[in-house]
């Protein structure tokens, strides 16, 4: 509640500075506009928003969920082969020097105009925390535990199951916490290379119409979406580490035990 | 469980050509706790490690045979410091981890009972985080049990519980652990000397028997014979290099 006052608190004073800017420099409202103007922009324009940013939300919950999956899948692969994982890291890291700017015309080049390159945009953006948040998981399980796994004669595939994989999933909640911050990015970043629908276009094609209120408008809405997605993430991967740690931190880390426990009972 | 073998140790450690320990020719006898111990560092975990047959640093110039000839591969339990609970499973469900990761179908009916003997049936169904540290390690016991390996291998698994908890587990390992070839490495003298059928003192030259009291385990820590045995051995690890 309280933080939910301060948020508003801050949300207000934001609003406030800026109205006053407006007001006082009297800037040109395709420059500037106040918050009256984005506010009425967007009530006025609201389906055509709305339209918009269904293109951009598909876009970018595809590319979360796809990405996820797979980077999730190629940090299984990684930790189960050693090799492999030294093959293939330097190779991801390198694709991380590459800025997403610079990928967007080429995807699509090869995806077209329609929602396939942006949600591969997507993909490529979240792909690298996705799967190097895994694999951190997946691969800082404590010896003590692989050895009493290992003298149990257990398998590989059932360690990975059952020691591993949990052990993983705060780690990927991390990861997937990122990935909805930065899978908006992308999706923006490829509607404004080349598209005919989605948010970005619109703030694109607003601005070039010098209807910069549209544009805000449209910008908020992304912020907004964003900020939805990440609220709504972070739940779903709380839930994933309340579900592999009761008290919300990795306890498997814990090497000795704490000496303020509770009696025995 | 088939019969617990005698195990026999001897050899040279080292780590990258450093010297560790040894020669060494150390005999865990069957069905007997033998306690290790020594300054830190001296290779105590590594010894058991290799006997475990796990991932150790250095390299071991040596031989490791068993009284029956068997390998030691699948007949070996560990218990270390932590408890080593997977706090997302339930006490029971830590209990039949090994059948689970093995992919068989585990006992549920067994694993109960074992609970039950070692005092948590009525916890049964709680996560790690909801117990003691002395109830945690109980669950830990119960989980070795639950394997029912002839050769239990300890590594300083009651070294961070209070004094009374260590001593009340130390019994009840004792009890549920009995007839099994048990190797327990500690840095307490008054444990080895409690626990301990054959005690070895563990120097970067030699392992050497260190003389337990005439009567059996678990030994009375208020005994005279006891308290002058530990009193001993704490001066002589002390004087150990």
């Amino acid at each position: 509640m309280m933080r939910m006052r301060h948020t508003l608190g801050a949300a207000a004073f934001a609003l406030l500075l800026w109205h006053g800017i407006v007001w006082i420099t009297d800037v040109p409202s395709f420059i500037l506009p106040s918050p009256m103007r984005v506010a009425r922009a967007a009530i006025e324009n609201w389906a055509l928003i709305a339209d918009n940013a269904l293109v951009t939300a598909t876009e970018v919950i595809l590319g979360l969920i796809i990405g996820t999956f797979l980077g999730a899948m190629t940090a299984i692969q990684l930790a189960n082969y050693a090799r492999l994982h030294r093959l293939v890291m330097p190779l991801l890291i390198f694709t991380q020097a590459v800025p997403v700017f610079a990928l967007a015309p080429i995807l699509t080049l090869w995806f077209g105009y329609g929602i396939a390159s942006k949600v591969a945009m997507a993909i490529l953006i979240i792909y690298f925390p996705v799967t190097s948040a895994t694999y951190d998981g997946l691969t800082r399980v404590p010896t003590d535990i692989l050895d009493m796994a290992k003298t149990m004669g257990g398998t590989k595939r059932q360690i990975m199951r059952r020691i591993k994989l949990p052990h993983a999933l705060p780690f990927l909640g991390t990861g997937l916490k990122l990935a909805a911050v930065y899978a908006p990015i992308g999706a923006v970043i490829g509607e404004w290379v080349g598209a005919s629908k989605g948010l970005g276009y619109l703030m694109l094609l607003a601005n070039g119409r010098a209807k910069t209120d549209l544009m805000f408008a449209s910008l908020f809405t992304l912020a907004i979406m964003t900020l939805l997605l990440h609220r709504g993430v972070t739940k779903a991967s709380d839930h994933l580490i309340a579900m592999a740690c009761d008290d919300g931190m990795p306890r498997l880390h814990m090497v000795r035990q704490d000496p303020a426990q509770p009696v025995e009972r | 469980m088939t019969q617990s073998p005698e195990i026999h140790l001897r050899g040279t450690h080292s780590i990258e050509g450093v010297h560790l320990f040894g020669p060494v020719d150390v005999r865990l006898p069957a069905g007997q706790w033998t306690c290790i111990l020594g300054r830190s560092g001296v290779g105590k975990s590594t010894l058991l490690r290799l006997i475990a047959d796990l991932a150790h640093a250095g390299d071991f110039e040596g031989k490791i045979t068993t009284s029956d000839g068997a390998a030691l591969a699948e007949r070996v339990s560990f218990m270390a410091q932590s408890d080593l609970l997977l706090p997302w499973l339930s006490v029971l469900e830590n209990t039949v981890l090994g059948a689970r990761l093995r992919g068989q179908k585990p006992d549920m009916e067994r694993a109960e009972r074992l609970l039950d003997r070692v005092g948590l049936s009525h916890q049964a169904h709680k996560k790690p985080n909801a117990l003691s540290g002395g109830m945690r390690q109980r669950t830990a016991l119960a989980r070795t049990l639950m394997e029912d390996r002839c050769i239990a291998l300890l590594d300083e698994p009651f070294s961070a519980l209070d004094a009374s908890t260590r001593a009340d587990m130390q019994e009840l390992a004792a009890e549920v652990l009995a007839g099994k070839t048990v190797l327990l490495v500690t840095h307490d003298p008054a444990e080895a000397v409690r626990l301990g059928h054959q005690i070895i003192v563990l120097t970067p030259e030699a392992a050497r028997p260190w003389p337990p009291p005439q009567d059996a385990p678990v030994r009375d820590q208020y005994a005279p014979a006891t308290i002058a045995c530990q009193a001993a051995l704490l001066a002589h690890l002390r004087q150990a290099p």
